[in-house]
């Protein structure tokens, strides 16, 4: 796979390749070895904005429940919240989707998936902890399985507390995240770039099986 | 008429009917919140979510097909599209007809699946070849009514031209083929059943299943241009079918509602039925509809009147 | 017949049954814990030919499950063989005790076909190996284990987190029923 640049000023940054140490000499032909680099916003300010402003109001999560709070997802579409009126959408599939909502505790396996779902969402892309337990572990704070603190292993935009967090509190979230969008305080695919190998060095302190490349592309 | 104004005419004609077909699809989607008692989506979301995928930041392409996908699917639309004249002698809406140009429409509708299917093929994800067999297939399957059905109406009236046959359908609604061939329209209609994408029919994205087939692993600008042809490539078979079996239109209200009424029959039948599986669906489309599609073609031969 | 004689019944088919099993494969402890449930504990050596015994000719064509308790302070493990028979609608759990040095067990996937998943678990969970069940080896939930595995008594859990995943300062642990009783029903509070 190739990457397509919109931003050719950072190409040089793509000579450094990715180790890619998890996967055999057969499959490091297979998977792309790119660094990923920062992406600027548009350079006139108010067609930012304006992109801002459409992206807020087309938000498509990606439909991947990973706990328990993914109960809570399912209401969300039913005529008594309709979160289709917000402009939230599902999408089955992380290419298309900007949202990753991670519903409740995540284990380890778990976590696995959620990066490399992350990592294929293309940005700018979004992510909410839904849940005490993305927070500080909440009852599974001791779990040999569970990760505790969410956000040392992707960053989040926004958290949204409780166990399990009621769909009004997820409707009020996206509110938030929107209002977040609006103001162009979401960044966090540029914060994970910028801190790559800070979250990196997090992923596989816990993912002992680490058989996918650095970087899912 | 110079060939500069017949372009910048056809750019118009293709930018009324996105717009139209997103509103459409808005407004058919609202309509169905609307009776599950939602709210629904606000009427320009389509347009919204269109510069949305457009505006991303990153995208990751898998090949020159992979690349080429989106943009022979588009071609197929607005191939489509320039052949069909979309309302009857409008200078504007005339587009380039010529004599023969249904059989090149039919092509064209067959060219953007094609080309979408090399595209997907490339993007390596599973489901995309799942959903390319099971769409081509049903594709085949239900070109059968439809080419039975297009070609009783080449014997009624003795012509390939669109703009001839929708002229041979004015003065009278007893003109229009729906009265005068009627099991060509019943046989094209079943067809179009299958080319709408609606639920009996809808199992090359099937949602659950595949999550959505071909287009799985299309992001960003790519999908800008696949929604973008899914709103042209819609109008543009409403308008062929409009103008094939129901008289076509001599102003644009007209063709609004005429299309609005088409478009609704696979909706309405959609939200009754559950999904066919490929085999179902196949033989479905090599039964009742085929056997229609032939009695139109011996009806025309034998008792026709022109 | 109504549920007390079939009560009576179960109590006496069960009361015979581990009679029959006791002279035959020597069960040194039975225990009727319910009307409908019984304990039997057999040798390592027999377990294989007492559970082929229940399985063809007592009817308990059934297995429920296979767990096991670590017993780390007199240094074994218990197996537990849940089987149920459909006509009599009664439990037997057989059990086998195991030491905790080298723990292995016969397998019994051959008796049941679902059996390799519930060992392959025990392998992974507690250690326990069995020769010759298929896939034993692999890993069954959790991906990449490194340590000892983690349901065994001596892991320590808590240590382990703390090693492992960050914790977020703030949290506090409070004590439930005092907390319960404090916040939400002051007025039913006991002395």
């Amino acid at each position: 796979m190739n990457k397509q640049d919109k931003n050719p000023g950072n190409n040089r940054e793509n000579l450094i390749k990715l180790e890619n140490a998890g996967l055999t000499a057969e499959e490091q032909q297979l998977f792309c070895d790119a660094v990923p680099v920062p992406y600027e916003p548009y350079s006139l300010e108010f067609v930012e904005r304006f992109h801002n402003w459409i992206r807020a109001n087309s938000l498509w999560v990606l439909a991947f429940g990973t706990g328990c709070g993914a109960i809570e997802l399912n209401p969300l579409m039913t005529s008594r919240f309709d979160a289709n009126r917000f402009g939230v959408m599902m999408r089955p599939t992380p290419r298309q989707a900007s949202v990753l909502i991670v519903a409740g505790y995540s284990s380890v396996k778990t976590l696995k998936r959620i990066i490399r779902s992350y990592e294929q969402m293309q940005g700018p892309k979004f992510v909410i902890g839904l849940g005490i337990c993305t927070i500080n572990g909440g009852m599974y704070y001791d779990s040999y399985n569970t990760i505790n603190c969410l956000d040392r292993y992707i960053p989040v935009d926004l958290y949204i507390t409780g166990c399990m967090p009621r769909p009004e509190a997820l409707l009020a979230g996206f509110m938030e995240l929107k209002r977040k969008i609006k103001a162009g305080e979401c960044d966090g695919a540029n914060r994970y770039v910028k801190d790559f190998d800070w979250y990196k060095a997090n992923q596989k302190k816990v993912i002992k099986k680490w058989d996918m490349p650095d970087y899912n592309w | 008429m110079n060939w500069a104004l017949s372009i910048f005419y056809y750019i118009v004609t293709v930018l009324v009917v996105l717009v139209y077909g997103l509103l459409l699809y808005a407004f058919i989607a609202k309509t169905m919140a609307r009776v599950q008692g939602r709210i629904g989506i606000p009427i320009y979301q389509p347009f919204l979510d269109i510069i949305q995928t457009y505006g991303r930041r990153t995208a990751v392409t898998h090949g020159y097909m992979f690349d080429l996908g989106p943009v022979f699917r588009l071609t197929g639309g607005l191939g489509t599209l320039a052949f069909i004249p979309v309302i009857y002698g409008s200078e504007i809406f005339g587009n380039f007809h010529f004599a023969g140009d249904l059989l090149l429409v039919m092509y064209f509708i067959f060219f953007g699946q094609l080309g979408m299917a090399l595209g997907a093929g490339e993007s390596g994800h599973p489901y995309a070849p799942m959903g390319i067999a099971r769409g081509l297939a049903q594709m085949t399957a239900f070109e059968v009514p439809f080419a039975l059905a297009v070609i009783a109406v080449f014997m009624q009236y003795e012509t390939a031209s669109i703009t001839e046959i929708v002229a041979a359908q004015q003065g009278s609604i007893y003109n229009w083929t729906l009265f005068t061939n009627p099991f060509a329209v019943l046989a094209a209609m079943f067809a179009f059943l299958g080319m709408s994408m609606y639920p009996p029919f809808d199992l090359v994205t099937a949602p659950n299943e595949i999550p959505i087939g071909p287009p799985t692993e299309y992001h960003s600008a790519y999908l800008s241009l696949l929604q973008t042809n899914r709103a042209i490539f819609a109008g543009a078979k409403l308008v062929l079918f409009m103008n094939l079996f129901f008289g076509g239109a001599t102003n644009l209200p007209i063709m609004v509602l005429k299309t609005w009424a088409i478009y609704m029959i696979p909706v309405l039948i959609g939200v009754a039925f559950p999904r066919f599986k490929v085999e179902n669906s196949i033989r479905f489309f090599l039964g009742v509809p085929t056997l229609v599609g032939i009695i139109a073609v011996l009806y025309m031969q034998y008792w026709g009147t022109v | 017949m109504g549920y007390a004689g079939l009560q009576l019944v179960n109590t006496m088919f069960m009361q015979e049954l581990c009679e029959r099993m006791t002279r035959q494969f020597d069960c040194d402890q039975v225990m009727h814990q319910k009307d409908d449930l019984s304990f039997l504990r057999v040798d390592r050596d027999r377990l294989e030919s007492a559970l082929m015994y229940l399985k063809t000719h007592e009817g308990f064509v059934h297995l429920s499950f296979v767990t096991v308790i670590d017993y780390i302070e007199d240094g074994f493990f218990r197996l537990n063989y849940m089987l149920y028979n459909y006509d009599k609608a009664t439990n037997i759990g057989v059990q086998v005790d195991i030491t905790r040095e080298n723990p292995s067990m016969h397998s019994i996937h051959h008796l049941w076909a679902q059996g390799w998943t519930y060992q392959r678990e025990l392998k992974e969970m507690y250690g326990i190996d069995f020769p010759g069940s298929p896939r034993v080896d692999e890993e069954f939930v959790l991906e990449g284990w490194d340590g000892i595995p983690p349901m065994l008594r001596e892991f320590d859990t808590a240590k382990f987190c703390e090693d492992r995943f960050a914790k977020r300062d703030g949290r506090e642990s409070q004590d439930i029923k005092q907390t319960m009783r404090d916040n939400l029903y002051p007025e039913r509070g006991e002395s």
